[in-house]
């Protein structure tokens, strides 16, 4: 009977090992989908380079560039970056868990946006330079997406809230140390005005 | 067959843990082909030469093939060539071409393949094996550097049994400071390069389509990180994925007809598939984690790609028809990402953090052995031949590009265009 019981706490055990480690494969909770474009993304300037291609061992006529014509479409709203540039929020290394110093800047990011409900808001994921490209790219949008979710859940209406991976392609500060890389993890916050007459 | 949860405890992921210090006692009576597992560098360079000694005294006629052993990854022993008669850019293509395909440019005495022959006017060469003609051919109608590469891929041919990669291209980006940059096609070595565009926005991620002179990559050019498919011939481009949030990481099915890729439009950069026309889009993964960097394998049943598992980075690989993930044993090489399958289907290339800087390492796709640390660099990116990668090492935090022969380990700076150059990606 000592035999049985032991045999049953072990299963038991087990079970509860497998349903913990497969915690990481349910469906994440917490993850609003991203609103649709509003702007129209055809590309206005089809065309670009032409590069002919050299067939093995026969010579290849000279290519010339052909330059795009027009500047591109400019998006359909307007970002300031200046006035939420003071609650701009920092990672760790590595990492897109937002900490809870980091916390009380959200609140301000969402009374702000509770304050005007015109305005809509661009979140700007970014990394340190260390991590190779597209991870980072990765790494950013989750970021981004990190501080998206926490202010989901203090009220504010996802469809408000944009965002995009600079991954290491804009840092603030361009050292090589930490105390630059520890700048260059972070989100920023840019206002989303929408255009006049819109 | 792993899954995540047999892989929550990562220490008995690897059935075949090596010590890297552990030596193995040849027995006696090994062959050439059998002794893949030492790793006393002496023995092998010693053993090599009595085989392909005692195989070019057996030969009577014809060109001689040796087909190298499946190699031992960083260790293998470059075969001995010399160069004469050549200059300039002649010279330098034929160094280059054969340094990073596993040969290394001796003098003549310590040669066993010597090269012979001229480029003014037009590049004619010929190989022999110690004292025999293995064939002696000119090149015309070409750039010297053409002809050279040409050459290059004929005497490869002759000694490995295999294509030569001189004549192939690659895709890369490369960046001003600021962070905007051009995407651009060259030559293998980086030479001949053209922009294919010309927005002055960021761009990252190109990736060859299989079976058109096309490209996919990645660019800022709308606003949002957004796919472009250009053809390269035509010049055209249309948008191919413009969802919210972030559109990256394309990757094209070997068969040219599937399209991995990195979007956040549920909410977190995950893995979709959709079909080269943009039609029935999926996902793949579903994790609350940073998924990045999906490539697949040559068959095109699986997509391996980074992620994390319990807040670690790891490699995993997915049924590209959907299913669960399984995570890959990258053990003694930490924090593993950026991918590459290798066309012969055998190696998986990644890179590995080590301080504040990556290691290029490739491991065995079936996930036998240990993964092997070869050149401190970024983003591998297998050629053809599946044992040359280009890739980027990194000078003073800033890429250049890089090519790199992974049986010897010899490697060699690409020529770049901004001194920037990074995230190539190898015509297949």
């Amino acid at each position: 009977m000592m035999k049985n019981f032991n045999y049953r706490i072990t299963l038991a055990i087990a079970l509860a090992a497998a349903l913990a480690a497969t915690g990481c494969v349910h469906r994440p909770y917490g993850v609003t989908p991203i609103p649709h474009r509003p702007t129209e993304v055809a590309d206005q300037n089809p065309y670009g380079t032409m590069i002919q291609q050299e067939p093995p061992v026969q010579p290849g006529p000279g290519v010339g560039t052909q330059p795009l014509p027009e500047p591109p479409a400019p998006a359909g709203d307007v970002l300031d970056h200046t006035a939420l540039a003071a609650y701009s929020i920092h990672f760790s290394f590595d990492s897109a868990v937002i900490r809870d110093s980091e916390k009380a800047k959200l609140q301000q990011v969402a009374a702000a946006l509770n304050a005007d409900p015109t305005m809509n808001l661009m979140i700007e994921g970014n990394c340190d330079e260390r991590g190779t490209e597209e991870y980072n790219r990765s790494l950013g949008e989750r970021r981004a997406e990190a501080a998206r979710e926490a202010l989901v859940g203090m009220g504010i209406d996802s469809n408000r809230i944009h965002t995009i991976s600079y991954g290491k392609d804009k840092p603030v500060d361009t050292g090589h140390d930490e105390s630059a890389w520890s700048q260059n993890r972070r989100d920023d916050f840019a206002v989303m005005h929408p255009k006049p007459g819109a | 067959m792993k899954t995540i949860f047999q892989t929550a405890w990562p220490l008995r992921d690897n059935l075949f843990v090596h010590h890297p210090r552990e030596r193995t006692k040849i027995p006696p009576g090994t062959t050439c082909s059998g002794f893949q597992i030492t790793r006393i560098r002496g023995f092998c360079v010693l053993l090599s030469l009595l085989c392909s000694c005692l195989v070019a005294s057996a030969q009577d006629q014809g060109a001689l093939i040796i087909n190298p052993t499946v190699g031992v990854l960083g260790l293998t022993p470059p075969i001995p060539i010399s160069i004469e008669g050549f200059s300039g850019e002649a010279l330098s293509v034929l160094e280059f071409d054969l340094y990073v395909q596993g040969f290394s440019i001796v003098p003549s005495d310590q040669a066993q393949y010597h090269i012979r022959g001229s480029d003014e006017g037009n590049v004619v060469g010929r190989l022999s094996l110690s004292s025999r003609e293995l064939f002696s051919r000119s090149y015309t109608g070409q750039t010297i550097r053409r002809e050279a590469h040409a050459f290059a891929d004929d005497v490869v041919q002759a000694v490995t049994g295999k294509r030569g990669i001189g004549q192939t291209k690659i895709a890369f980006k490369a960046e001003e400071p600021g962070g905007s940059g051009e995407v651009y096609v060259a030559d293998f070595d980086g030479h001949n390069a053209q922009a294919v565009t010309a927005d002055g926005s960021i761009v990252a991620a190109p990736a060859w389509v299989p079976g058109r002179f096309a490209l996919l990559y990645t660019s800022y050019k709308l606003g949002n990180p957004d796919i472009f498919y250009s053809d390269l011939s035509t010049g055209q481009r249309r948008v191919f994925a413009a969802y919210g949030g972030l559109n990256t990481s394309a990757a094209v099915s070997p068969d040219g007809r599937r399209v991995a890729m990195v979007l956040s439009r549920s909410g977190d950069p995950n893995i979709w598939v959709c079909n080269i026309d943009g039609s029935g889009l999926r996902q793949l993964t579903h994790t609350h984690a940073d998924d990045s960097c999906p490539c697949w394998s040559p068959d095109g049943r699986w997509i391996c790609y980074a992620t994390k598992i319990h807040s670690r980075r790891r490699l995993a690989k997915i049924s590209a028809d959907g299913g669960e993930p399984e995570a890959l044993s990258t053990s003694g090489t930490p924090d593993p990402t950026e991918p590459d399958w290798s066309p012969d289907g055998k190696w998986i290339a990644f890179c590995s953090q080590s301080g504040d800087y990556f290691n290029i390492c490739v491991m065995r796709a079936d996930g036998s052995g240990e993964a092997v640390v070869l050149v401190s660099g970024e983003h591998p990116s297998w050629s053809p031949n599946s044992r040359t990668l280009v890739y980027n090492d990194l000078i003073h935090y800033r890429p250049v590009l890089s090519v790199l022969d992974v049986f010897t380990k010899q490697h060699k700076n690409a020529h770049n265009v901004t001194g920037e150059d990074s995230e190539a990606a190898w015509e297949k």
